[in-house]
């Protein structure tokens, strides 16, 4: 089976191997490298990763200068398509400036950067992210992150909720989090912006393969569709 | 033509940054601060034909996240 993945590597990011290793390893497919100036995307992409990082050095806001470069129109126009979009860390950031994704992250409440592996709970469990674990299942998945503390205003938080979109929460909220959201989905549950790394967790060496499902699931789901 | 942005944090949103520099103000000992926003100020020099329509949407699109952010345009002259 073929699996076009793309890594995107904005200026400044710096889990990007990272997580072209975690889907090389998960696939067995090389992902194709993108970098922010590309003005196209390959064609035929199954799915695209925006790694974590620090884009443009975080300048004016984390995410903001990213997602105004010309590769996030095409990642929006892909994601309009259908093409699944993974956005970890900074890319979570960069989905959210780019408006792919409700809401904004904000300096973490306690104003400290944090570097810890964080338990998180699964509360969605219909996307091709999150398919294949059980509803309420722990996950154990290392989060690094200074701007992780997810705002958005109470009426789209309901939604969010209404509709099933929050795909992971901390067990314990490590950043001041509303409502200790760790990652959402978009209306059609083919974006996922999530600040833990998925990728620093694919590999018993990593202490953990927690968030190698993720992949797998997506995987599967390409495969089945 | 200068511009000046004043982007805040709306009411509301919970301030971290102006709360660590209030516990400090206080610790300084200046008694009767009441609360501490910290903003950002972003300083254009801008042709004078540039319409209060672009100006608005650069707010808009880049240097303020409406999410979570208010912004004010002051033209400050030549």
């Amino acid at each position: 089976m073929s699996f076009r993945a793309a890594v995107v590597t904005f200026p400044g990011s710096n889990c990007d191997r990272d997580m072209a290793v975690a889907l090389e390893s998960v696939s067995g497919q090389q992902p194709i490298r993108v970098w922010h100036g590309d003005s196209a995307l390959p064609e035929r992409l199954d799915f695209i990763a925006l790694p974590g990082g620090f884009s443009y050095g975080d300048y004016l806001r984390s995410g903001a200068m990213a997602a105004n470069s010309p590769i996030m129109r095409e990642v929006a126009a892909a994601a309009q398509r259908g093409v699944p979009v993974l956005g970890v860390c900074n890319g979570f950031q960069v989905l959210t400036e780019a408006g792919l994704l409700p809401g904004a992250l904000m300096r973490n409440a306690s104003q400290h950067f944090i570097c810890r592996t964080v338990d998180l709970t699964v509360e969605n469990t219909d996307s091709l992210f999150t398919r294949g674990f059980a509803a309420g299942q722990r996950l154990r998945i290392p989060v690094a992150h200074h701007d992780g503390n997810y705002f958005s205003d109470e009426a789209t938080l309901d939604r969010l909720e209404g509709e099933g979109r929050v795909a992971f929460r901390y067990v314990e909220n490590c950043n001041g989090s509303r409502r200790d959201i760790a990652g959402i989905l978009n209306e059609t549950g083919t974006v996922l912006g999530m600040m833990p790394h998925p990728e620093r967790a694919v590999d018993a060496a990593h202490g953990g393969t927690d968030g190698r499902t993720i992949f797998e699931n997506a995987i599967r789901a390409l495969a089945h569709a | 033509m200068k511009i000046r942005i004043h982007v805040s944090l709306k009411p509301g949103v919970l301030d971290p940054q102006g709360r660590a520099v209030h516990h400090a103000l206080d610790g300084l000992g200046f008694a009767g601060v009441e609360d501490v926003r910290i903003g950002r100020l972003i300083e254009l020099t801008v042709a004078d034909s540039t319409s209060d329509s672009d100006l608005e949407s650069m707010c808009e699109n880049l240097l303020a996240n409406t999410v979570i952010e208010n912004y004010r345009i002051e033209k400050v002259g030549q």
